[in-house]
């Protein structure tokens, strides 16, 4: 099986620091991913140098049978990787609906004069948007300006606007941090349910207990190279590992 | 189910007001010159119009886009002279000076190709500080080109109307350009280009990474903007029969629009209008009367308004009234369900919660 998304060799600095120094990872397709790694070890890097937000010094992003290198992030996006932010990045002073029509909308073309200037000329679109805000639970928020929304629920209308393309795989960078519990499982059963309905997955994140219960294989990054890779229980037990990234924490399980 | 069926009525009612006025404004516009037939008191139509449509068009870009330009009087200038050496050029006088209209529209459009693929590489503070340099760049071509005659500038080919005439006459043809550039305006607010626009101003990047061309939209946007730009800059100069190098390039022109947008609500197509109708006569007044002589005074004043709409009135009059209006109505009631108030809709566990789906066939939210 070749993998769907594959980054070879990524080397990436930003004046004398190397956030990438030859990371390799593999993302095969219709699997949950996981990434993680200290801070500072180059997850997010990694997710800007695919979705094409920051250019490699060294190295190709592959996806399928396609090189996405330094392509644009319009370019990224159409040709099927959707991604989340960190610090989620919502527009604020459109409404929630409005939000997820800047996605819809660049997927397909309007079909008559009247789709290009009436609202009601993207019913397709709408009822669309409005099914995925049901789905992630905050379709009630539809007309509110979604700089209004709390913090989780914005993280909830970032996942929900990056589905509206449909993307085969999706980036989630950090989706369970700072969100509050009940959440954290609303969104893992979300993404087991997109994962079971054939969606790819590629995750960074720091809580480990949201990780290893959601991920099938899982690529530790240090110091901007992958370490070590492999399905959930063989990482929490690699010796690099342990000693790399997850130290004693783990199994003291400080929770 | 009654309480849909009453929003819903409520919907139509603020529809027919909002038609209902649309309609009062447009017979007041058109009344106007027939009404107030002294030319001194056209000439405060004419120019209120001018600014609408100039405001309206700054508005298509940079209203949206969340690029502040202040190098419109670039487009505004050269539609001038472009009319003017167009005219002297081709020996084109009377009425069919009109048809030169769609050319200088070109012209304009043509200027905004290279503008825009510089200036709209880099954003914000340096997106400003180079629409500046490309006018001071134009200002001095004016002076100094061969064709536009120097410091002496051009004048404009003559139209054959009665100073009443005159006045009315001008006063249609802008009255046309500002109806026309407000409906593209509002046209454009309802497409998806409108609304990619505004993505852009909120998070250029994000917008990208969702399949946002950013470049061609904003490019799209500026060019448009610039064209109808310079069309009524030709208007202008036709009407006022002459254009020099600091008139046609004026920094005041920019900083003017700035303040009249600003000043009636920024981002708002009805902000930029009323902005435009306040300060436009308004400084024109200040200019006829004598002890303000020499217009500085009038200058010192668009200062000081600026800074008490900035200061005071950071969103400007129409949301400020509007926030005010919604307030004395809902007051004693409880607000419209604030999103951060009920917590997270997740409460209700795995299952999504109720679909309660307000509005979602009717208007979008954010017509504003």
């Amino acid at each position: 099986m070749t993998a769907l998304l594959r980054t070879e060799g990524i080397k990436k600095s930003y004046g004398g620091v190397h956030a990438l120094n030859g990371a390799t990872i593999e993302v095969q397709e219709g699997t949950v991913a996981g990434l993680i790694g200290p801070n500072g070890s180059g997850k997010t890097t990694l997710f800007n140098v695919i979705t094409g937000y920051a250019r490699p010094d060294e190295g190709q992003v592959y996806f399928g049978d396609q090189v996405l290198t330094n392509a644009a992030p319009d370019k990224v996006f159409a040709a099927g990787i959707g991604r989340t932010f960190q610090l989620t990045r919502i527009f604020a002073r459109l409404t929630v609906l409005e939000n997820m029509l800047v996605a819809a909308q660049t997927q397909d073309r309007p079909r008559n004069l009247l789709a290009w200037f009436g609202k009601d000329g993207w019913a397709h679109q709408r009822r669309h948007a409005m099914e995925l805000l049901d789905f992630v639970g905050i379709d009630r928020y539809a007309n509110t300006l979604a700089g209004s929304l709390s913090y989780g629920q914005r993280k909830l209308l970032e996942l929900a606007y990056v589905l509206v393309a449909d993307p085969q795989v999706i980036l989630l960078d950090e989706p369970a941090g700072g969100v509050n519990p009940t959440l954290i499982n609303l969104i893992a059963d979300r993404i087991r349910d997109l994962n079971s309905r054939g969606k790819t997955f590629l995750i960074v994140e720091h809580n480990m207990e949201f990780v290893m219960g959601l991920c099938g294989t899982i690529t530790v990054l240090e110091s901007g190279a992958a370490v070590a890779s492999g399905p959930p229980d063989i990482i929490r037990t690699d010796k690099r590992v342990l000693d790399a990234y997850l130290g004693a924490d783990l199994e003291e399980d400080p929770r | 189910m009654s309480e849909h069926r009453r929003a819903g009525s409520t919907v139509n009612l603020g529809l027919a007001l909002k038609l209902g006025g649309l309609v009062l404004l447009a017979a007041i516009a058109l009344a106007f010159p027939q009404v107030y037939t002294n030319p001194a008191i056209t000439n405060y139509g004419v120019f209120a119009m001018i600014f609408v449509t100039v405001v309206c068009a700054w508005h298509i870009f940079s209203g949206n886009s969340g690029y502040i330009s202040v190098g419109q009087a670039v487009f505004y200038g050269s539609g001038a002279y472009a009319m003017g050496t167009a005219a002297e050029h081709w020996h084109v006088t009377g009425t069919t000076t009109f048809a030169l209209l769609p050319f200088v529209g070109a012209v304009g459009a043509l200027i905004a190709v290279p503008f825009g693929l510089i200036a709209l590489r880099v954003r914000r503070h340096t997106f400003i500080v180079i629409t500046i340099a490309f006018f001071f760049i134009f200002q001095l071509m004016a002076y100094n080109l061969p064709f536009t005659h120097g410091t002496s500038g051009m004048n404009a080919p003559f139209l054959t109307w009665s100073p009443t005439a005159f006045n009315t006459n001008f006063y249609y043809i802008a009255l046309a350009c500002a109806a026309a550039t407000i409906a593209i305006a509002w046209l454009i607010r309802r497409m998806r280009f409108g609304l990619q626009l505004r993505a852009i101003r909120d998070d250029e990047d994000r917008a990208r990474g969702l399949g946002v061309k950013a470049m061609r939209v904003k490019l799209t946007a500026f060019v448009i903007s610039g064209a109808i730009t310079a069309v009524i800059g030709s208007v202008w100069f036709l009407y006022t029969t002459q254009v020099q190098p600091n008139t046609g390039f004026d920094p005041l022109f920019d900083l003017t629009i700035v303040l009249m947008a600003f000043l009636g609500g920024y981002g708002l197509i009805s902000g930029a209008v009323l902005g435009a109708l306040i300060i436009e006569p308004g400084t024109l007044w200040l200019n006829t009367q004598p002890q303000f002589s020499g217009g500085y005074l009038s200058e010192i004043l668009l200062g000081a308004i600026f800074l008490v709409v900035v200061l005071f009135m950071p969103r400007g009059i129409i949301p400020t009234a509007g926030e005010y209006l919604t307030r004395l109505r809902t007051r004693g009631r409880p607000a419209v369900i604030p999103a951060t108030a009920t917590g997270t809709p997740a409460a209700a566990g795995s299952a999504p919660a109720a679909p309660v789906r307000s509005g979602s066939s009717g208007s979008s939210g954010g017509t504003r």
